[in-house]
């Protein structure tokens, strides 16, 4: 018996590398999971993008579910992201508010107008400011907020068909369930 | 040999030295050395969420630079360390702090190499153990008569 220990712990310790290894293949290893999941979305009032006069608040938006998207005309994968947010965001049933993030407003617009806009309504947070208040660490990245305003949902990175209807769709029926 | 050795090593660790120092410098308008050192000490605590092996006070990433500037805004307001580290956990997880807080979900983390040490140092006792019995064994065998063939479990 005791000379099947060394074997059996090298056995244990190649089980554990292994699992290490299908770890690492499933699992995002550098994505940070949001302690805001299940919290109440930061109290937040931005300038719409198109009328910096004008502000979008949380407390606008109470009531029913909606979905911030972050991005930026700065950001690679936001751009890999749009068409898929084109395809998708009507088909979703709910708001979907873009937050244009560490962006000059003039930078955000001259993309949304080249690219199209799948948004509802785009708010400018140009400093960041908001976004870490969020938690927000590299667009793309998409918060579902409920009706009573509390973040449910968040994917980091862009999503994608497949995304959406595995993880977004679940999660915006049951958000939807629990509104009244 | 000793000769080319010694300012090879003294060039690699004055290299060493001035990294240590090489800070990512943003131009913060800092009161006095106090509060600069004390921003200093508190942001190299602080993981930067986008180059994550990378300190908030070394980073160069834009979200550092960002992150750098609230932590100063927040040492303004006459907010404790531990009040800044609060602010960024509660918005980017522990993850932020690189000195991870002992609770249930890092008991893991802080405990199992004190109980890798304790397991090693059982497995040695029982070895030892057995091999100062089998040296009594034989000691005793060898006065009894010729030794015998004694396969020693060595490991």
């Amino acid at each position: 018996m005791s000379r099947l220990l060394p074997l059996l712990a090298f056995f244990a310790l190649v089980g554990l590398l292994g699992f290490g290894i299908w770890w690492n293949k499933h699992h995002e290893m550098n994505e940070v999971p949001s302690p805001l999941i299940g919290k109440p979305a930061p109290e937040f009032t931005l300038p719409l993008l198109y009328d910096s006069a004008q502000s979008l608040s949380k407390r606008d938006l109470l009531g029913k579910p909606y979905l911030i998207n972050v991005f930026g005309s700065w950001c690679v994968t936001c751009h890999e992201e749009h068409p898929v947010l084109m395809a998708e965001a009507k088909k979703l049933g709910v708001p979907l508010i873009g937050m244009a993030w560490k962006d000059p407003p003039a930078d955000s617009r001259r993309w949304l107008e080249k690219f199209g806009n799948p948004y509802d309504q785009v708010v400018s947070d140009a400093d960041g400011r908001m976004g870490i208040e969020f938690g927000v660490y590299g667009a793309p990245e998409t918060f579902l907020v409920d009706a009573q305003g509390v973040i449910r949902y968040k994917r980091i990175g862009m999503l994608t068909p497949e995304l959406i209807a595995s993880e977004l769709k679940p999660q915006l029926a049951k958000v939807r369930q629990a509104t009244p | 040999m000793n000769r080319w050795l010694c300012p090879l090593a003294a060039a690699l660790l004055s290299l060493g030295l001035v990294a240590a120092t090489a800070y990512a410098i943003d131009p913060l308008p800092f009161k006095d050395r106090a509060e600069e050192v004390r921003f200093q000490q508190l942001t190299r605590q602080l993981r930067c969420l986008v180059c994550q092996n990378q300190d908030l006070a070394d980073s160069d990433a834009d979200l550092a630079r960002d992150l750098r500037k609230q932590v100063f805004d927040l040492m303004r307001e006459g907010k404790t360390d531990a009040e800044i580290k609060q602010f960024l956990v509660a918005r980017y997880n522990d993850f932020v702090l690189y000195d991870p807080p002992l609770k249930p979900g890092t008991w893991l983390l802080w405990f199992t190499p004190f109980a890798l040490v304790a397991i090693g140092a059982l497995a040695l006792l029982r070895i030892l153990r057995r091999r100062a019995r089998a040296a009594v064994g034989e000691s005793v065998l060898r006065q009894a008569g010729p030794m015998q063939n004694s396969e020693e479990e060595d490991w």
